[in-house]
Protein backbone atom coordinates (compact mmCIF):
# COMPACT_ATOMS: atom_id res chain seq x y z
CA UNK A 1 0.00 0.00 0.00
CA UNK A 2 2.48 2.87 1.03
CA UNK A 3 4.84 1.43 -2.09
CA UNK A 4 1.45 2.86 -4.29
CA UNK A 5 0.87 5.80 -2.73
CA UNK A 6 4.66 6.27 -3.51
CA UNK A 7 4.32 5.60 -6.38
CA UNK A 8 1.20 8.25 -7.20
CA UNK A 9 2.81 10.62 -5.26
CA UNK A 10 5.84 10.41 -7.87
CA UNK A 11 3.92 10.41 -10.71
CA UNK A 12 4.81 13.67 -12.69
CA UNK A 13 1.46 15.17 -14.23
CA UNK A 14 3.80 17.53 -16.00
CA UNK A 15 6.10 15.64 -17.89
CA UNK A 16 5.60 14.06 -21.49
CA UNK A 17 4.72 10.37 -21.64
CA UNK A 18 4.09 7.93 -23.88
CA UNK A 19 2.97 4.42 -24.71
CA UNK A 20 5.47 1.85 -23.89
CA UNK A 21 6.87 0.85 -27.87
CA UNK A 22 6.51 -3.09 -26.43
CA UNK A 23 2.66 -2.47 -25.70
CA UNK A 24 -0.27 -3.11 -27.65
CA UNK A 25 -3.65 -1.44 -26.72
CA UNK A 26 -7.17 -3.29 -27.91
CA UNK A 27 -9.98 -1.51 -27.13
CA UNK A 28 -12.86 -3.40 -25.57
CA UNK A 29 -16.96 -2.31 -24.52
CA UNK A 30 -15.69 -1.68 -20.99
CA UNK A 31 -12.48 0.18 -21.60
CA UNK A 32 -9.48 -1.34 -23.08
CA UNK A 33 -6.74 -4.05 -22.50
CA UNK A 34 -3.27 -3.44 -22.61
CA UNK A 35 -0.58 -6.06 -23.06
CA UNK A 36 2.78 -5.69 -22.53
CA UNK A 37 5.44 -7.86 -24.88
CA UNK A 38 8.29 -7.70 -22.82
CA UNK A 39 7.15 -7.97 -19.12
CA UNK A 40 4.34 -9.91 -20.95
CA UNK A 41 1.89 -8.55 -18.47
CA UNK A 42 -2.09 -7.87 -19.21
CA UNK A 43 -3.50 -4.62 -17.73
CA UNK A 44 -6.87 -2.79 -18.82
CA UNK A 45 -7.97 0.62 -18.69
CA UNK A 46 -11.62 0.39 -16.74
CA UNK A 47 -13.47 3.31 -18.90
CA UNK A 48 -13.28 5.08 -22.20
CA UNK A 49 -11.80 8.43 -21.20
CA UNK A 50 -8.99 6.87 -19.57
CA UNK A 51 -8.32 5.06 -22.78
CA UNK A 52 -8.54 8.59 -24.70
CA UNK A 53 -6.26 9.89 -22.25
CA UNK A 54 -3.29 7.05 -22.73
CA UNK A 55 -3.99 8.01 -26.49
CA UNK A 56 -3.52 11.35 -26.26
CA UNK A 57 -0.26 10.98 -24.11
CA UNK A 58 1.82 11.24 -27.46
CA UNK A 59 0.57 14.02 -28.95
CA UNK A 60 0.70 16.14 -25.87
CA UNK A 61 3.45 17.78 -23.96
CA UNK A 62 2.22 16.83 -20.50
CA UNK A 63 0.48 14.17 -18.96
CA UNK A 64 -1.93 16.91 -17.44
CA UNK A 65 -2.26 18.32 -21.03
CA UNK A 66 -4.07 14.64 -22.21
CA UNK A 67 -6.14 14.69 -19.53
CA UNK A 68 -7.58 18.02 -20.31
CA UNK A 69 -7.70 17.09 -23.97
CA UNK A 70 -9.35 13.49 -22.87
CA UNK A 71 -11.81 15.79 -21.28
CA UNK A 72 -10.93 14.86 -17.70
CA UNK A 73 -12.58 17.57 -15.24
CA UNK A 74 -10.41 18.86 -12.33
CA UNK A 75 -12.22 17.15 -9.31
CA UNK A 76 -11.56 14.10 -11.11
CA UNK A 77 -7.91 14.52 -12.21
CA UNK A 78 -6.34 12.59 -8.93
CA UNK A 79 -8.24 9.63 -9.77
CA UNK A 80 -6.88 9.99 -13.14
CA UNK A 81 -3.52 10.36 -11.68
CA UNK A 82 -3.35 7.43 -9.53
CA UNK A 83 -4.18 5.19 -12.73
CA UNK A 84 -1.53 6.46 -14.84
CA UNK A 85 0.68 6.16 -11.86
CA UNK A 86 -0.16 2.35 -11.93
CA UNK A 87 0.43 1.91 -15.68
CA UNK A 88 3.83 4.11 -15.45
CA UNK A 89 4.65 1.29 -12.47
CA UNK A 90 3.80 -1.28 -14.57
CA UNK A 91 5.97 -0.44 -17.27
CA UNK A 92 3.03 0.22 -19.86
CA UNK A 93 3.65 3.75 -19.83
CA UNK A 94 7.03 5.84 -20.29
CA UNK A 95 8.26 8.97 -20.02
CA UNK A 96 9.56 10.15 -23.50
CA UNK B 1 -6.15 -17.27 -19.05
CA UNK B 2 -7.59 -20.76 -19.00
CA UNK B 3 -5.53 -19.01 -19.18
CA UNK B 4 -3.91 -24.21 -20.68
CA UNK B 5 -1.72 -24.52 -22.31
CA UNK B 6 -4.33 -21.55 -21.60
CA UNK B 7 -3.25 -19.66 -19.10
CA UNK B 8 -2.87 -15.81 -19.25
CA UNK B 9 -0.18 -14.10 -17.83
CA UNK B 10 -1.68 -12.48 -14.10
CA UNK B 11 -3.98 -9.84 -14.96
CA UNK B 12 -2.32 -6.84 -12.74
CA UNK B 13 -5.98 -6.02 -10.98
CA UNK B 14 -7.43 -9.56 -11.01
CA UNK B 15 -9.63 -8.87 -8.65
CA UNK B 16 -12.16 -6.32 -11.36
CA UNK B 17 -11.68 -7.99 -14.32
CA UNK B 18 -13.79 -10.54 -13.85
CA UNK B 19 -16.56 -8.77 -13.94
CA UNK B 20 -16.01 -7.51 -17.46
CA UNK B 21 -14.60 -10.77 -18.30
CA UNK B 22 -18.12 -12.76 -17.79
CA UNK B 23 -19.70 -11.08 -20.51
CA UNK B 24 -16.90 -11.91 -23.01
CA UNK B 25 -14.52 -9.79 -24.95
CA UNK B 26 -13.96 -8.87 -28.36
CA UNK B 27 -11.10 -11.74 -28.82
CA UNK B 28 -10.03 -13.78 -26.48
CA UNK B 29 -6.96 -13.13 -24.53
CA UNK B 30 -6.29 -16.98 -23.68
CA UNK B 31 -6.69 -18.45 -27.25
CA UNK B 32 -4.69 -22.21 -26.99
CA UNK B 33 -3.92 -23.56 -30.85
CA UNK B 34 -3.47 -26.91 -30.86
CA UNK B 35 -1.09 -27.47 -34.19
CA UNK B 36 -1.64 -30.95 -34.41
CA UNK B 37 -2.77 -34.25 -33.15
CA UNK B 38 0.30 -36.02 -33.52
CA UNK B 39 3.03 -36.56 -30.52
CA UNK B 40 5.92 -38.46 -30.18
CA UNK B 41 4.38 -39.12 -26.64
CA UNK B 42 1.58 -40.89 -25.11
CA UNK B 43 0.79 -39.54 -21.74
CA UNK B 44 -1.93 -41.16 -20.17
CA UNK B 45 -3.51 -38.09 -18.77
CA UNK B 46 -3.21 -36.09 -22.50
CA UNK B 47 -6.03 -33.46 -22.45
CA UNK B 48 -6.67 -33.31 -26.22
CA UNK B 49 -6.03 -37.36 -26.37
CA UNK B 50 -2.85 -36.82 -28.89
CA UNK B 51 -0.97 -39.41 -30.30
CA UNK B 52 -1.50 -39.55 -34.42
CA UNK B 53 -1.75 -36.72 -37.02
CA UNK B 54 -5.07 -36.04 -38.94
CA UNK B 55 -5.15 -36.06 -42.37
CA UNK B 56 -7.49 -32.71 -41.97
CA UNK B 57 -5.17 -30.75 -40.02
CA UNK B 58 -4.64 -26.92 -41.24
CA UNK B 59 -2.72 -26.23 -43.92
CA UNK B 60 0.48 -23.74 -43.79
CA UNK B 61 -1.38 -21.47 -45.66
CA UNK B 62 -4.34 -21.96 -43.70
CA UNK B 63 -2.65 -21.14 -40.62
CA UNK B 64 -0.86 -18.06 -41.88
CA UNK B 65 -4.55 -17.10 -42.27
CA UNK B 66 -5.55 -17.53 -39.18
CA UNK B 67 -2.28 -15.59 -37.98
CA UNK B 68 -4.05 -12.69 -39.91
CA UNK B 69 -7.07 -12.56 -38.57
CA UNK B 70 -5.74 -13.00 -34.87
CA UNK B 71 -3.36 -9.51 -35.81
CA UNK B 72 -6.39 -8.09 -36.88
CA UNK B 73 -8.67 -9.37 -33.80
CA UNK B 74 -5.53 -7.93 -32.12
CA UNK B 75 -5.25 -10.83 -30.13
CA UNK B 76 -1.78 -10.49 -27.96
CA UNK B 77 -0.81 -13.86 -28.01
CA UNK B 78 -1.27 -17.01 -28.73
CA UNK B 79 -0.62 -20.42 -26.71
CA UNK B 80 0.58 -23.43 -29.53
CA UNK B 81 0.30 -26.62 -28.18
CA UNK B 82 -0.76 -30.01 -29.44
CA UNK B 83 0.04 -32.94 -30.05
CA UNK B 84 3.99 -32.02 -30.17
CA UNK B 85 3.44 -28.52 -31.87
CA UNK B 86 7.20 -29.01 -32.85
CA UNK B 87 6.75 -32.03 -35.01
CA UNK B 88 5.03 -30.03 -37.58
CA UNK B 89 7.47 -29.45 -40.35
CA UNK B 90 6.45 -26.02 -40.98
CA UNK B 91 6.48 -25.47 -37.07
CA UNK B 92 8.77 -22.44 -37.32
CA UNK B 93 7.50 -21.01 -40.12
CA UNK B 94 4.67 -20.32 -38.18
CA UNK B 95 6.06 -18.79 -34.78
CA UNK B 96 8.19 -16.64 -37.46
CA UNK B 97 4.91 -15.85 -39.72
CA UNK B 98 3.44 -15.20 -35.89
CA UNK B 99 5.58 -12.97 -34.25
CA UNK B 100 6.24 -10.97 -37.59
CA UNK B 101 2.75 -10.18 -37.34
CA UNK B 102 2.88 -8.78 -33.66
CA UNK B 103 0.98 -12.34 -32.08
CA UNK B 104 2.98 -13.12 -29.35
CA UNK B 105 3.90 -17.36 -29.56
CA UNK B 106 4.01 -19.40 -26.30
CA UNK B 107 4.40 -22.72 -26.89
CA UNK B 108 4.00 -25.87 -24.68
CA UNK B 109 6.59 -28.59 -25.87
CA UNK B 110 7.28 -31.83 -24.24
CA UNK B 111 10.85 -30.73 -25.23
CA UNK B 112 12.11 -33.18 -27.58
CA UNK B 113 12.98 -30.73 -30.19
CA UNK B 114 14.81 -28.27 -27.96
CA UNK B 115 18.27 -28.30 -29.58
CA UNK B 116 20.95 -25.77 -28.34
CA UNK B 117 20.47 -24.21 -31.72
CA UNK B 118 16.61 -24.19 -31.12
CA UNK B 119 17.57 -22.80 -27.84
CA UNK B 120 20.01 -19.76 -28.79
CA UNK B 121 17.07 -18.72 -31.24
CA UNK B 122 14.26 -19.19 -28.74
CA UNK B 123 16.47 -17.01 -25.95
CA UNK B 124 16.99 -14.25 -28.87
CA UNK B 125 13.29 -13.50 -29.50
CA UNK B 126 10.98 -11.23 -26.99
CA UNK B 127 7.89 -12.32 -28.57
CA UNK B 128 8.12 -16.14 -28.02
CA UNK B 129 8.26 -17.72 -24.98
CA UNK B 130 8.68 -21.80 -24.06
CA UNK B 131 6.73 -24.15 -21.84
CA UNK B 132 8.02 -27.38 -21.16
CA UNK B 133 5.77 -30.48 -19.50
CA UNK B 134 6.89 -32.19 -16.56
CA UNK B 135 4.56 -33.99 -14.34
CA UNK B 136 7.04 -35.09 -11.71
CA UNK B 137 9.70 -33.73 -10.20
CA UNK B 138 11.37 -37.40 -10.45
CA UNK B 139 11.90 -39.92 -13.36
CA UNK B 140 9.79 -42.15 -11.56
CA UNK B 141 6.98 -39.37 -10.94
CA UNK B 142 7.21 -38.26 -14.58
CA UNK B 143 7.99 -41.00 -16.21
CA UNK B 144 4.55 -43.04 -15.44
CA UNK B 145 2.45 -40.32 -16.59
CA UNK B 146 4.83 -39.42 -19.41
CA UNK B 147 6.43 -42.53 -20.56
CA UNK B 148 10.12 -43.72 -19.99
CA UNK B 149 12.98 -41.11 -20.78
CA UNK B 150 10.71 -38.32 -20.96
CA UNK B 151 11.98 -36.63 -17.93
CA UNK B 152 15.81 -37.30 -18.99
CA UNK B 153 14.38 -35.23 -22.39
CA UNK B 154 12.58 -32.29 -20.81
CA UNK B 155 15.51 -31.68 -18.39
CA UNK B 156 18.01 -31.53 -21.31
CA UNK B 157 15.96 -29.25 -23.05
CA UNK B 158 15.88 -27.13 -19.47
CA UNK B 159 20.18 -27.37 -19.89
CA UNK B 160 19.48 -26.03 -23.23
CA UNK B 161 17.67 -23.26 -22.70
CA UNK B 162 19.82 -22.20 -19.47
CA UNK B 163 22.98 -22.63 -21.30
CA UNK B 164 21.27 -20.31 -24.63
CA UNK B 165 20.43 -17.56 -22.05
CA UNK B 166 16.58 -17.87 -21.77
CA UNK B 167 15.05 -16.49 -19.06
CA UNK B 168 11.92 -17.26 -17.43
CA UNK B 169 10.71 -20.01 -19.25
CA UNK B 170 7.65 -21.77 -18.44
CA UNK B 171 7.70 -25.46 -16.85
CA UNK B 172 4.36 -26.33 -16.60
CA UNK B 173 3.03 -29.28 -14.19
CA UNK B 174 -0.15 -31.14 -13.94
CA UNK B 175 -0.60 -31.70 -10.50
CA UNK B 176 -1.63 -34.80 -9.67
CA UNK B 177 -1.77 -37.70 -6.21
CA UNK B 178 1.74 -38.39 -7.02
CA UNK B 179 3.38 -34.91 -7.49
CA UNK B 180 1.33 -32.90 -4.84
CA UNK B 181 4.12 -33.84 -2.46
CA UNK B 182 7.01 -32.62 -5.03
CA UNK B 183 6.04 -28.95 -4.90
CA UNK B 184 9.11 -27.55 -3.31
CA UNK B 185 10.93 -29.57 -5.14
CA UNK B 186 9.39 -28.09 -8.33
CA UNK B 187 9.95 -24.90 -6.98
CA UNK B 188 13.64 -25.28 -6.54
CA UNK B 189 14.24 -27.06 -10.20
CA UNK B 190 12.48 -24.14 -11.68
CA UNK B 191 14.89 -21.20 -9.68
CA UNK B 192 17.74 -23.64 -10.83
CA UNK B 193 16.75 -23.07 -14.06
CA UNK B 194 15.98 -19.30 -13.84
CA UNK B 195 12.46 -20.87 -15.20
CA UNK B 196 9.28 -20.56 -13.69
CA UNK B 197 6.70 -22.46 -12.28
CA UNK B 198 3.46 -23.04 -13.58
CA UNK B 199 0.63 -25.74 -12.12
CA UNK B 200 -2.16 -26.46 -13.38
CA UNK B 201 -5.18 -28.92 -12.59
CA UNK B 202 -5.65 -32.51 -13.98
CA UNK B 203 -9.23 -32.10 -15.46
CA UNK B 204 -10.69 -35.66 -16.68
CA UNK B 205 -10.41 -34.41 -20.39
CA UNK B 206 -9.41 -36.40 -23.37
CA UNK B 207 -7.20 -39.42 -21.83
CA UNK B 208 -7.50 -37.58 -18.93
CA UNK B 209 -11.02 -38.92 -18.40
CA UNK B 210 -9.25 -42.62 -17.93
CA UNK B 211 -7.02 -41.89 -15.23
CA UNK B 212 -9.24 -38.75 -13.49
CA UNK B 213 -10.41 -41.60 -10.58
CA UNK B 214 -6.83 -42.15 -9.74
CA UNK B 215 -4.86 -39.67 -10.27
CA UNK B 216 -6.57 -36.40 -8.98
CA UNK B 217 -5.43 -35.40 -5.90
CA UNK B 218 -7.49 -36.50 -2.42
CA UNK B 219 -9.63 -33.89 -0.61
CA UNK B 220 -6.73 -33.80 1.83
CA UNK B 221 -4.13 -33.19 -1.25
CA UNK B 222 -6.78 -30.27 -2.37
CA UNK B 223 -6.02 -28.08 1.05
CA UNK B 224 -2.37 -28.96 0.81
CA UNK B 225 -2.36 -27.71 -2.77
CA UNK B 226 -4.36 -24.20 -1.60
CA UNK B 227 -1.98 -23.76 1.58
CA UNK B 228 0.75 -24.05 -0.59
CA UNK B 229 -0.73 -21.74 -3.23
CA UNK B 230 -1.73 -19.54 -0.27
CA UNK B 231 2.09 -18.93 0.58
CA UNK B 232 3.59 -19.45 -2.94
CA UNK B 233 1.06 -18.59 -5.25
CA UNK B 234 2.31 -14.95 -6.16
CA UNK B 235 5.40 -16.42 -7.77
CA UNK B 236 3.52 -19.37 -9.72
CA UNK B 237 1.66 -19.49 -12.60
CA UNK B 238 -2.05 -21.09 -12.89
CA UNK B 239 -4.40 -19.66 -15.37
CA UNK B 240 -7.60 -20.38 -14.29
CA UNK B 241 -6.48 -23.38 -12.80
CA UNK B 242 -7.38 -23.69 -8.79
CA UNK B 243 -10.43 -20.88 -8.10
CA UNK B 244 -12.64 -23.62 -7.11
CA UNK B 245 -9.67 -24.12 -4.04
CA UNK B 246 -10.20 -20.57 -3.22
CA UNK B 247 -14.22 -21.66 -1.83
CA UNK B 248 -11.91 -22.81 1.44
CA UNK B 249 -11.39 -19.27 2.28
CA UNK B 250 -9.02 -16.64 0.37
CA UNK B 251 -9.04 -16.10 -2.87
CA UNK B 252 -5.81 -17.14 -5.21
CA UNK B 253 -4.09 -14.99 -8.03
CA UNK B 254 -4.89 -16.10 -11.08
CA UNK B 255 -8.23 -16.02 -12.94
CA UNK B 256 -11.13 -16.34 -10.82
CA UNK B 257 -13.86 -17.22 -13.67
CA UNK B 258 -14.45 -20.01 -16.18
CA UNK B 259 -13.26 -18.11 -19.33
CA UNK B 260 -14.96 -20.40 -21.59
CA UNK B 261 -16.57 -18.95 -24.74
CA UNK B 262 -15.71 -15.33 -22.48
CA UNK B 263 -12.16 -14.81 -22.95
CA UNK B 264 -10.55 -18.64 -23.43
CA UNK B 265 -11.39 -20.74 -26.42
CA UNK B 266 -9.34 -23.34 -28.58
CA UNK B 267 -8.49 -24.08 -32.28
CA UNK B 268 -8.06 -27.68 -33.27
CA UNK B 269 -5.67 -28.69 -35.41
CA UNK B 270 -8.60 -29.52 -38.43
CA UNK B 271 -9.81 -25.83 -37.47
CA UNK B 272 -12.41 -26.41 -35.03
CA UNK B 273 -13.21 -23.98 -32.66
CA UNK B 274 -13.93 -25.21 -29.01
CA UNK B 275 -14.87 -23.17 -25.84
CA UNK B 276 -11.85 -24.32 -23.88
CA UNK B 277 -9.08 -26.51 -24.71
CA UNK B 278 -10.73 -29.08 -22.04
CA UNK B 279 -13.94 -29.12 -23.34
CA UNK B 280 -13.39 -31.29 -26.67
CA UNK B 281 -16.68 -32.73 -27.30
CA UNK B 282 -19.58 -31.51 -29.56
CA UNK B 283 -21.42 -29.75 -27.19
CA UNK B 284 -19.01 -26.77 -27.04
CA UNK B 285 -17.98 -27.07 -30.73
CA UNK B 286 -18.70 -23.28 -31.69
CA UNK B 287 -17.68 -23.77 -35.07
CA UNK B 288 -14.32 -24.11 -37.93
CA UNK B 289 -12.15 -21.30 -38.81
CA UNK B 290 -12.63 -22.86 -42.58
CA UNK B 291 -16.37 -21.81 -42.38
CA UNK B 292 -17.47 -18.21 -44.23
CA UNK B 293 -16.20 -15.64 -41.46
CA UNK B 294 -13.33 -17.23 -39.83
CA UNK B 295 -12.55 -17.56 -36.91
CA UNK B 296 -13.10 -14.07 -35.84
CA UNK B 297 -17.26 -15.03 -36.61
CA UNK B 298 -17.30 -17.87 -34.58
CA UNK B 299 -15.81 -15.87 -32.12
CA UNK B 300 -18.55 -12.98 -31.69
CA UNK B 301 -21.53 -14.41 -32.90
CA UNK B 302 -21.39 -18.23 -32.54
CA UNK B 303 -24.84 -19.33 -30.97
CA UNK B 304 -22.65 -21.09 -28.18
CA UNK B 305 -20.31 -18.69 -26.99
CA UNK B 306 -23.03 -16.32 -26.73
CA UNK B 307 -24.52 -18.58 -24.46
CA UNK B 308 -21.72 -18.90 -22.61
CA UNK B 309 -21.47 -15.19 -22.01
CA UNK B 310 -24.38 -15.35 -19.41
CA UNK B 311 -23.47 -14.93 -15.79
CA UNK B 312 -25.05 -18.19 -14.26
CA UNK B 313 -28.13 -17.78 -12.08
CA UNK B 314 -29.87 -20.82 -11.39
CA UNK B 315 -27.92 -24.13 -9.79
CA UNK B 316 -27.33 -25.44 -6.18
CA UNK B 317 -23.75 -23.40 -6.33
CA UNK B 318 -25.46 -20.10 -6.72
CA UNK B 319 -26.80 -20.64 -3.25
CA UNK B 320 -23.83 -21.46 -2.13
CA UNK B 321 -21.92 -19.02 0.23
CA UNK B 322 -18.50 -19.67 -1.55
CA UNK B 323 -20.41 -19.30 -4.77
CA UNK B 324 -18.82 -15.75 -5.28
CA UNK B 325 -15.40 -17.03 -5.06
CA UNK B 326 -15.42 -20.25 -6.34
CA UNK B 327 -18.32 -19.52 -9.04
CA UNK B 328 -19.27 -23.50 -9.42
CA UNK B 329 -15.76 -24.46 -10.57
CA UNK B 330 -14.65 -26.03 -14.07
CA UNK B 331 -17.28 -26.52 -16.33
CA UNK B 332 -14.86 -28.73 -18.39
CA UNK B 333 -14.22 -30.93 -15.37
CA UNK B 334 -17.85 -31.58 -14.30
CA UNK B 335 -19.11 -31.85 -18.05
CA UNK B 336 -16.80 -35.14 -18.54
CA UNK B 337 -17.27 -36.72 -14.84
CA UNK B 338 -21.12 -36.63 -16.06
CA UNK B 339 -22.37 -33.76 -13.66
CA UNK B 340 -25.04 -31.02 -14.17
CA UNK B 341 -22.95 -27.52 -15.53
CA UNK B 342 -24.43 -25.44 -13.13
CA UNK B 343 -24.31 -28.10 -9.87
CA UNK B 344 -20.98 -28.22 -8.14
CA UNK B 345 -17.08 -29.20 -9.26
CA UNK B 346 -16.62 -32.58 -9.10
CA UNK B 347 -13.55 -31.57 -6.69
CA UNK B 348 -16.22 -29.02 -4.82
CA UNK B 349 -13.82 -28.66 -1.45
CA UNK B 350 -17.53 -28.54 0.42
CA UNK B 351 -17.62 -32.23 -0.52
CA UNK B 352 -21.28 -31.30 -2.17
CA UNK B 353 -20.20 -33.54 -5.43
CA UNK B 354 -19.44 -36.46 -3.47
CA UNK B 355 -22.33 -38.10 -3.44
CA UNK B 356 -23.12 -37.64 -6.99
CA UNK B 357 -19.66 -39.02 -7.95
CA UNK B 358 -20.38 -42.24 -6.63
CA UNK B 359 -23.81 -43.81 -7.08
CA UNK B 360 -24.81 -45.40 -10.63
CA UNK B 361 -22.49 -46.12 -13.48
CA UNK B 362 -20.97 -42.66 -14.12
CA UNK B 363 -17.69 -44.03 -15.44
CA UNK B 364 -20.24 -45.50 -18.29
CA UNK B 365 -22.47 -42.99 -18.81
CA UNK B 366 -20.32 -39.70 -18.81
CA UNK B 367 -19.46 -38.14 -22.15
CA UNK B 368 -16.58 -38.98 -24.07
CA UNK B 369 -14.35 -36.65 -26.32
CA UNK B 370 -15.87 -36.30 -29.95
CA UNK B 371 -12.31 -37.53 -30.92
CA UNK B 372 -9.17 -39.61 -30.01
CA UNK B 373 -6.17 -39.22 -31.84
CA UNK B 374 -4.36 -41.65 -29.22
CA UNK B 375 -1.35 -43.89 -30.69
CA UNK B 376 -3.55 -47.59 -31.73
CA UNK B 377 0.06 -49.55 -31.32
CA UNK B 378 2.49 -49.88 -28.31
CA UNK B 379 4.63 -46.71 -28.21
CA UNK B 380 8.54 -46.45 -27.10
CA UNK B 381 8.39 -46.12 -23.66
CA UNK B 382 4.95 -46.16 -23.04
CA UNK B 383 3.84 -44.50 -19.67
CA UNK B 384 3.26 -47.13 -16.81
CA UNK B 385 1.13 -45.57 -13.75
CA UNK B 386 2.91 -46.21 -10.42
CA UNK B 387 1.14 -48.49 -8.58
CA UNK B 388 -0.73 -50.08 -11.31
CA UNK B 389 -0.98 -53.56 -13.24
CA UNK B 390 1.50 -53.01 -16.31
CA UNK B 391 -1.10 -53.46 -18.96
CA UNK B 392 -4.14 -51.10 -18.54
CA UNK B 393 -7.34 -51.68 -20.07
CA UNK B 394 -8.92 -48.42 -20.99
CA UNK B 395 -12.14 -47.79 -22.23
CA UNK B 396 -13.03 -47.84 -26.48
CA UNK B 397 -13.54 -43.99 -26.97
CA UNK B 398 -15.71 -45.06 -29.13
CA UNK B 399 -18.27 -48.42 -30.01
CA UNK B 400 -16.21 -48.95 -33.60
CA UNK B 401 -12.52 -48.50 -31.85
CA UNK B 402 -13.36 -51.52 -31.04
CA UNK B 403 -13.66 -53.03 -34.41
CA UNK B 404 -10.12 -54.18 -35.93
CA UNK B 405 -11.30 -52.06 -39.39
CA UNK B 406 -11.66 -48.89 -37.65
S1 LIG C 1 -14.01 -25.20 -18.62
FE1 LIG C 1 -12.51 -25.38 -16.94
S2 LIG C 1 -10.53 -25.30 -18.00
FE2 LIG C 1 -12.06 -24.51 -19.42
S3 LIG C 1 -12.09 -22.29 -19.14
FE3 LIG C 1 -13.66 -23.15 -17.78
S4 LIG C 1 -12.61 -23.46 -15.81
FE4 LIG C 1 -11.03 -23.20 -17.38
S1 LIG D 1 -21.05 -25.94 -3.89
FE1 LIG D 1 -20.37 -25.02 -5.85
S2 LIG D 1 -19.83 -22.90 -5.35
FE2 LIG D 1 -19.92 -24.04 -3.39
S3 LIG D 1 -17.83 -24.69 -3.00
FE3 LIG D 1 -18.85 -26.36 -4.06
S4 LIG D 1 -18.41 -26.06 -6.27
FE4 LIG D 1 -17.94 -24.13 -5.18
Amino acid sequence: MSAQIHADADFDLDAAWRLHPQVAVRPEPFGALLYHFGTRQLSFLKDRRLLAVVQELADCPSAAEACRVAGVEPATLARYRAALARLAHSHMIART
Amino acid sequence: MAFSSEAPPRPVQAGRLVDHFQYGLDAPICLTWELTYACNLACVHCLSSSGRRNPRELTTDECKAVIDELERMQVFYVNIGGGEPTVRPDFWELVDYATAHRVGVKFSTNGVRITPEIARRLAASDYVDVQLSLDGATAEVNDAVRGAGSYATVLRAMENLAAAGMRGFKISVVATRHNIGQLDAFKALADRYDAQLRLTRLRPSGRGADVWDELHPTAEQQRQLYDWLVANGDQVLTGDSFFHLSAYGEALPGLNLCGAGRVVCLIDPVGDVYACPFAIHDTFLAGNVRDVGGFTRVWRESELFRELRQPQTGGACTKCSAFDACRGGCMAAKFFTGLPLDGPDPECVQGHAEALLVGGDRAASAPRPSQDHSHRGPVRGQPVLLGLPARRESRPARMCDESPLA
